[in-house]
């Protein structure tokens, strides 16, 4: 807003005899020019690509991958439901339903942990003196140093049967065998809340921060229990770091690749995953492209849901 | 609802002490205090800011443990008890009214946790919205309204639970000249209504002479008297005191000794007048006395009057004039005289002056 006055007074005051529609439509070609850059980001390299895909989810497969030009609802069927070889009769594809469960399952157990321990985290971050804050915020973001392969497989050392935690459970004498950590959910799990832990604790810490401190005196001057005034005061004004860390934890969970695919092998696939396959190994585009769209229709209704349900809990209750 | 101020004590602070931070950076906030808060007072610590005022308050609400000494509430010691298990609440200098709550919301925050039903809960937000008169604002969010709506909203939330003692952090001091005063006089009406026991802090002395039924000053971590604020102000103990509220004549003097209840000293010019000596001490030698500029007069019959001098300066402030008068050491004393119509001699600058004063308007201080 102040950026169009500033504009608008620099044109005023260049050509007094102009008029106010005439300038109200520079201040507004002003604000486009600002806007181009990142629009076209999103034309070109969001916009543009998913009506692609989109469109491709409607084609035949190519034999070799690709898409041949001649319009299918094959891809969007194959989704949920597969064709029986022999007699063609129809029922559900049951891996790709399990892999869609898992993929829900696992990214809300990622978010739900990753608030678990990123709020008493981001909570400790944001009582520490002013100006040691940004030492621990800097620890917070030195993972992201690291490239996201490498922790995968940094991770895998620790977790796999000959690694360090089966190797020194081992040595005194607390397992005869190796524990089979690699390769399960639970191993997925563990991948992805430490990938996307930092996402939690940021915006958490951000909204921490800004949080006046004498309400929570006034909270326990008010007969309120460390308990409740964590339920009842904390969290209510902390809601929207709460929100933004569950939406930037949950979304990159659900289509993520690396982690599933290094630690969760071939077996224990998720949502990113089976994309991959059909676009790879599987030459089926059109599936493919479904299947994305998929992905992005449960992110938008997810999304939907939990900002639904938060802004209603907000009002509700006190009168 | 109207209780008279009782004799027994609501709050008893026994020689507390608060120590800030540790080894070289520790800071004594609190110096060995006792006071005894009545029950159903008003009372005021007062001082200027740092003063310790607002750990003593900090200290009673429970946000804060005393380094040594003990608190004790109706005789029982609440000095280890979390703030949320002392039936004291506080206003906040702030307010710090809960941003994620309605007005009424925030005056049921209290009751809540204290797990009353619902019914009463309703019943007391309904008593407390009449009683600060919020009752069309009730549904409104905290950010909604005006800083004097948001002090009443806050009164209410910390009355609501009908603590034994209610603590006022400086709560008036976020608002404009006329809404504190409308203020100051809603508070005392609001204190006479619940007959709840008000600790007050400020460093407003005229807030705390018009408000409080005692006032303890405060400097420097101690309290340095406790008193009426008609004793407070007519009979300062110390010089911070009677320095720090009002303004105040400085004068030497030599203590000649005292005759049924009052003293006798002779000041610098030679001339002999009555002082009152400080509460619990026995004066001897040299004694600072301290005489309030309304209590002198000037006369024009200089030779008769205890101290002379020649007027330096006068100054017109509408209600009264402050008469400067520069004393044969070099000492300034002021004056003041209110305005009436037709009063008294003038006296231009330049002019000589006696000053008198009545007999018990010298105090002798402790110091």
């Amino acid at each position: 807003m102040s950026l169009s006055h500033a504009a608008l007074g620099e044109l005023g005051d260049a050509k007094p005899a102009a008029g106010a529609a005439e300038l109200e439509r520079r201040a507004m070609r002003v604000r486009f020019g600002l806007l181009a850059p990142a629009l076209a980001i999103l034309l070109f390299a969001a916009i543009g690509p998913l009506f692609i895909v989109l469109v491709y989810s409607f084609l035949t497969p190519g034999p070799y991958g690709g898409v041949l030009w001649s319009p299918s609802l094959e891809g969007w069927f194959r989704v949920l439901f597969q064709r029986d070889i022999f007699d063609d009769s129809i029922n559900f594809q049951d891996a790709h339903l399990s892999i869609l469960w898992r993929s829900v399952k696992l990214s809300g157990a990622t978010t739900i942990l990753a608030l678990i321990v990123g709020f008493p985290t981001a909570y400790f971050i944001a009582t520490r003196p002013e100006r040691s804050r940004n030492a621990w915020l800097f620890l917070i973001t030195i993972p992201f140093w690291t490239n996201l392969l490498i922790r995968t497989f940094a991770i895998q050392e620790v977790i796999r049967n000959e690694g360090l935690i089966n190797a020194v459970l081992l040595k005194f004498g607390l397992i005869a065998r190796p524990l089979q950590l690699m390769f399960t959910d639970g191993a997925i799990l563990a991948g992805m809340l430490y990938v996307y832990l930092p996402l939690m604790v940021l915006p958490l810490y951000a909204s921490m921060e800004k949080l006046d401190f004498r309400l929570i005196e006034a909270g326990y001057d008010l007969y309120a229990n460390r308990f409740q005034v964590l339920r009842r005061v904390i969290i209510p004004l902390v809601k929207p770091g709460i929100i933004a860390g569950s939406i930037l934890v949950f979304i990159p969970s659900l289509g993520a690749y690396v982690t599933p695919r290094v630690l969760g092998g071939g077996k224990n696939m998720m949502l990113g995953n089976l994309i991959e396959l059909q676009f790879g190994q599987g030459r089926n585009w059109p599936l493919g492209s479904a299947l994305s769209m998929t992905l992005l229709a449960i992110v938008m209704a997810a999304l939907l849901v939990y900002v639904r349900f938060a802004a209603k809990s907000d009002t509700s209750g006190h009168g | 609802m109207d209780a008279p101020v009782g004799t027994s004590p609501a709050i008893d602070v026994e020689r507390v002490s608060k120590n800030f931070g540790s080894g070289e950076d520790q800071v004594l906030a609190l110096d060995d205090v006792s006071v005894a808060i009545r029950k159903n007072e008003f009372f005021t610590l007062l001082g200027p800011s740092g003063c310790g005022k607002t750990t003593l308050l900090r200290l009673i609400a429970g946000f804060e443990h005393p380094t040594r000494g003990r608190i004790l509430l109706e005789g029982a010691d609440i000095s280890p008890l979390p703030p949320y298990r002392r039936p004291v609440n506080t206003v906040f200098q702030n307010y710090a009214l809960f941003p994620h709550l309605t007005v009424a919301g925030n005056i049921a925050f209290g009751l809540e946790m204290l797990g009353r039903p619902r019914p009463e809960i309703d019943q007391t937000v309904q008593a407390m919205l009449a009683l600060v008169k919020m009752r069309e604002l009730k549904n409104r969010r905290t950010s909604q309204i005006s800083g004097g709506q948001q002090q009443r909203v806050a009164l209410a939330r910390a009355l609501a639970p009908r603590p034994k003692v209610l603590l006022l952090d400086e709560p008036l001091s976020a608002l404009d000249l006329k809404l504190r005063k409308e203020m100051q006089i809603e508070l005392k009406r609001l204190q006479h209504e619940t007959g709840i026991t008000f600790v007050f802090v400020t460093h407003d002395q005229e807030e705390a002479l018009t408000m409080s039924d005692r006032i303890a000053v405060m400097s420097g971590g101690r309290i340095l008297q406790i008193g009426s604020p008609r004793d407070i102000y007519d009979h300062p103990a110390e010089r911070f005191v009677a320095n720090f509220i009002g303004d105040t004549n400085f004068l030497e003097a030599e203590w000649l000794g005292a005759s049924n209840g009052t003293g006798t000293v002779r000041l610098a010019s030679g001339a002999v007048v009555e002082a009152s000596p400080p509460m619990g001490a026995t004066p001897s030698g040299k004694v600072t006395i301290v005489v309030r500029p309304e209590h002198a007069e000037l006369t024009r019959d200089v030779a008769a009057a205890p101290l002379q001098g020649v007027v330096e300066n006068v100054v017109y402030f509408g209600t009264d004039t402050h008469y400067h008068v520069t004393l044969p050491e070099g000492r300034e004393f002021i004056v003041r005289r209110q305005n009436r119509r037709g009063g008294g001699a003038s006296f231009e600058p330049g002019m000589p002056a006696g000053i008198v004063f009545a007999d018990a308007a010298a105090q002798i201080l402790r110091d």
